[in-house]
């Protein structure tokens, strides 16, 4: 049986468009399916995937063109939805950024900054990203 | 001494971070002790076993190569393994097929070897602890 | 209670996040457990007496166990620590780990 495992995801946007994934949340959802039990928290600047409707167009560099750019909102209801990976997002991370809870995608969960010390103790490993 | 698995991810590429130097300095203090250890290089750091490096002069301090002597992961790696050994240990080292691929990065240090995210989870649930050290 | 090893690589200078992770520690602490913040890298300049040690040594005063790391600090040339702020070398971390401490790294 796998371990309990909680990922802490606070960089954001780091070679996104060229990895065309945000690589920790596509390392957690494929490490998942080969039979993970894992949860992510998003905190620190990383709240900010869990807003819906965002995405760039891809890139253009002289002829070529990024033909499959990242939407990160997506990527986040995928691990969700498809995968079963609970998300949380930190509350007061998104209230810095004047984000508001009406602005997320359906299904994440919000936890306090307070409350993490209660969550750490429900997982083997807690891996900060 | 109770010897113990312990798995390490690393992250980021040589020479881009003070990240490094700690976390050989960590794998190497785990190595004398002759536990057993996994690494799972991901990103960047699926390069630092890659064979091609090169050591070079360095012309602004008047060295040539051999005065230089300047440090290359690959032989950190290479250094590593063998400490293990030396010690009754083991080192299961893994580069993330993709990040290699994408870099071009694949021929590695002889001990290590190609493999994927599901070598992570395997090393994830068959440890007796994880610390993983990310990028910026 | 549980045992916990919080690696701080980040230095307040330069990142305000480590406001964050300070205040976990601290958190972490208050809900019961044993906490040891290792501090490495640039994170070792927090631990020179300035106006921003002060945080470090409020934390030693709620139980939080500071350590510096020692190669970290001579490279630096700190040799004077703030207030409850002990050197110690890296095998910390291990001993953290072989003891199945969760570790965490900033």
């Amino acid at each position: 049986m796998a371990k309990k495992s909680l990922n802490i995801v606070e960089s954001a946007y780091r070679a996104v468009m060229e990895e065309q994934d945000d690589t920790i949340l596509w390392l957690v959802a494929a490490m998942q399916g080969a039979g993970g039990s894992h949860t992510v928290v998003l905190r620190g600047n990383a709240v900010n995937y869990a807003i819906a409707g965002q995405g760039a167009p891809g890139l253009t560099v002289g002829e070529w063109k990024q033909s499959q750019a990242p939407r990160m909102d997506r990527d986040v209801a995928d691990l969700i939805e498809n995968r079963k990976i609970p998300v949380y997002v930190v509350e007061e991370d998104l209230a810095e950024r004047g984000i508001a809870h009406d602005e997320l995608v359906s299904g994440v969960k919000l936890v306090s900054r307070r409350a993490l010390p209660r969550l750490f103790a429900e997982y083997e490993i807690i891996s900060h990203w | 001494m109770i010897k113990k698995t312990l798995t390490f991810a690393l992250m980021d590429a040589p020479y881009e971070s003070a990240n490094l130097t700690t976390a050989f300095r960590i794998l190497d203090a785990a190595a004398r002790r002759g536990h057993a250890i996994n690494v799972f290089a991901y990103e960047g750091a699926a390069a630092l076993a890659f064979t091609r490096q090169s050591p070079h002069p360095n012309p602004v301090h008047g060295k040539n190569l051999a005065e230089e002597n300047h440090p290359t992961t690959k032989d950190q790696v290479a250094a590593l393994l063998a400490e293990a050994a030396r010690n009754g240990g083991k080192i299961d080292w893994v580069n993330c097929g993709m990040c290699v691929d994408e870099r071009g990065v694949n021929e590695f240090v002889p001990g290590t070897r190609r493999g994927s995210p599901a070598d992570f989870q395997t090393f994830l649930d068959a440890s007796d602890n994880t610390l993983v050290i990310p990028t910026k | 209670m549980e045992n916990y090893l919080l690696i701080e690589s980040r230095d307040p200078f330069e990142s305000n996040d480590v406001v964050y992770y300070y205040e976990l520690s601290k958190g972490l602490v208050e809900a019961g457990n044993e906490v040891t913040l290792f501090l490495v890298q640039n994170g070792v300049l927090a631990a020179r007496p300035s106006a921003h040690s002060a945080a470090l040594s409020a934390l030693c005063q709620s139980g939080v166990k500071v350590l510096a790391d020692n190669f970290s600090l001579a490279e630096r040339g700190i040799s004077k620590l703030a207030e409850g702020i002990v050197a110690a070398p890296i095998d910390v971390i291990v001993d953290h780990l072989a003891a199945g401490h969760k570790t965490l790294w900033h």
